[in-house]
């Protein structure tokens, strides 16, 4: 079974792509991060929720040829290291394209898609991906 | 007055052709074309459902607006396909807008009209000042039997509308609604796909319903066809408006940019939200539209609706607009349509 709880808790930045900024340094981290890896104690309670655009563009992909069960549907299917505007680097999904429509470079934005299902009477997962500008 | 504050739609990039679908059951495909007046229709890739339609619909109307999600007060969904039988789809939507802890939410059905129930009672709420602004949204993965006439036309997207008093860009000046118990269609509990009680289909139920509404709609406001820049009638097919409005007495001008079903198919509880929405996204002040939607069960809600001067400043080019979706598309073959919407018998190697 899914983990529910890990679901639970990670729905507002999946969702939403809720990061976390130091206020120290400015730097802005997605996942959310307790500590600032650069400012490190200084970071303590300084550290806050920062909602990110869901822009950026490709900084290098994969297309997936070989998937697990859950994801055979979707093959082949792209996925990329993503650089949001903001700063962080991700990896995501990117839908609604052929792998041929695929550049390095490319400019996308967040979509919000299903990620996994639990077989055919458990929980589904939602979360972000991304589509081609 | 309350009214469309702001609004947004969603509809899958993939279509599939009548003559695709013909081509597999040895059906003609002009007739079936013709008949259904359907080029194409839309289709949900594996990881869409009517919750992620519904997010992306929402989020569309939010970016079109200066809204906070924390004044928006209620949400209201209506479909036939929500994806969990229990376990509500607006607060999936409400959670991926920020909306705060306290709200109204519940999802609705009403086969095709529920969505415009939603409209109807955000619209009740904001006028009796429980709320600021609502959300409804109406949004399908509609399910078409395999070699099933509704196969041809079973389609899917959605749009949300946020309702209330300040800077309506379109306003409601009435809705009512006519409802009778008719077997015209129907879904059991735990059935993949619904029946359709044939001769029921047209004349007790969608024509009753939509003329009836149209009717009472035009009476109680004292006006004629004449008096609408547009009209948009519920499409379970690209026939069946045309021939409501021909009864009603409105032109090919009047509801042509409504009719949206022959490009995507019936969206069921979107398909008049869709409609209304295209006509939203290129009308001006003062533009008069009836909106017509018809539910089986059966039933039919009507909105009178006048666009206000606050469309000149409305933020429309904010979200990707009707016509932008008509023409963004990828055409699948069937037998990647049978994969997508889970239609196949798959081993273990699928889930």
């Amino acid at each position: 079974m899914t983990e529910l709880s890990r679901i639970w808790r990670e729905t507002e930045y999946r969702y939403n792509l809720i990061g976390y900024k130091c206020k120290n340094c400015n730097r802005t981290y997605f996942p959310p991060r307790d500590i600032c890896p650069y400012c490190h104690r200084e970071s303590i309670g300084k550290m806050e929720k920062f909602k990110l655009s869901g822009n950026g563009e490709i900084m290098s992909y994969s297309i997936v040829h070989e998937s697990s069960s859950a994801f055979k549907r979707q093959v082949p299917y792209v996925m990329a290291l993503i650089k949001l505007n903001e700063g962080p680097v991700i990896t995501a999904q990117v839908v609604d394209c052929d792998p041929d429509d695929v550049e390095i470079g490319k400019k996308v934005h967040m979509a919000f898609r299903k990620i996994r299902e639990d077989g055919k009477n458990g929980i589904i997962e939602y979360g972000y991906k991304f589509r081609i500008n | 007055m309350s009214g469309i504050v702001s609004y947004g739609s969603y509809i899958p990039i993939f279509r599939i052709k009548p003559e695709e679908i013909a081509r597999i059951w040895g059906d003609e495909p002009e007739k079936m074309r013709d008949n259904l007046f359907i080029f194409s229709k839309s289709v949900p890739s594996p990881d869409e459902d009517v919750a992620t339609i519904s997010v992306e619909a929402a989020r569309n109307a939010l970016s079109r607006c200066d809204i906070n999600p924390l004044d928006i007060g209620a949400i209201y969904v209506g479909s036939e396909s929500h994806p969990y039988a229990v376990k509500p789809t607006g607060t999936i939507v409400a959670a991926s807008i920020g909306m705060p802890l306290q709200y109204f939410a519940a999802d609705y059905e009403f086969a095709c009209k529920a969505g415009t129930a939603g409209m109807q009672n955000v619209k009740a709420m904001v006028d009796s000042n429980y709320i600021k602004y609502g959300m409804a949204i109406g949004a399908d993965t509609s399910q078409g039997a395999p070699g099933d006439a509704l196969e041809y036309t079973a389609s899917a997207g959605g749009t949300a509308m946020i309702i209330g008093k300040e800077k309506v860009i379109a306003e409601i000046n009435h809705t009512l609604s006519v409802s009778t118990d008719t077997p015209d269609f129907w879904r059991r509990e735990g059935e993949p796909y619904p029946k359709h009680g044939e001769r029921f289909t047209g004349e007790p139920g969608y024509f009753k319903h939509v003329i009836a509404a149209g009717k009472a709609m035009m009476e109680k406001m004292d006006t004629k066809s004449s008096d609408y820049d547009y009209a948009v009638f519920h499409q379970p097919n690209g026939k069946f408006p045309m021939r409501a409005a021909k009864m009603l007495n409105f032109t090919e001008e009047q509801y042509k940019t409504g009719l949206l079903t022959p490009y995507i198919g019936n969206t069921y509880s979107g398909s008049t939200m869709n409609g209304l929405s295209s006509i939203l996204d290129e009308s001006k002040p003062g533009d008069r539209i009836l909106a017509v939607s018809f539910g089986s069960g059966a039933g039919s809600d009507a909105f009178d609706i006048t666009v206000t001067d606050e469309m000149k400043d409305y933020k429309r080019n904010n979200a990707p607009t009707i016509k932008k979706m008509l023409e963004k598309v990828k055409y699948i073959d069937y037998g990647t349509y049978t994969k997508f919407r889970k239609i196949i018998i798959t081993g273990d190697s699928v889930e």
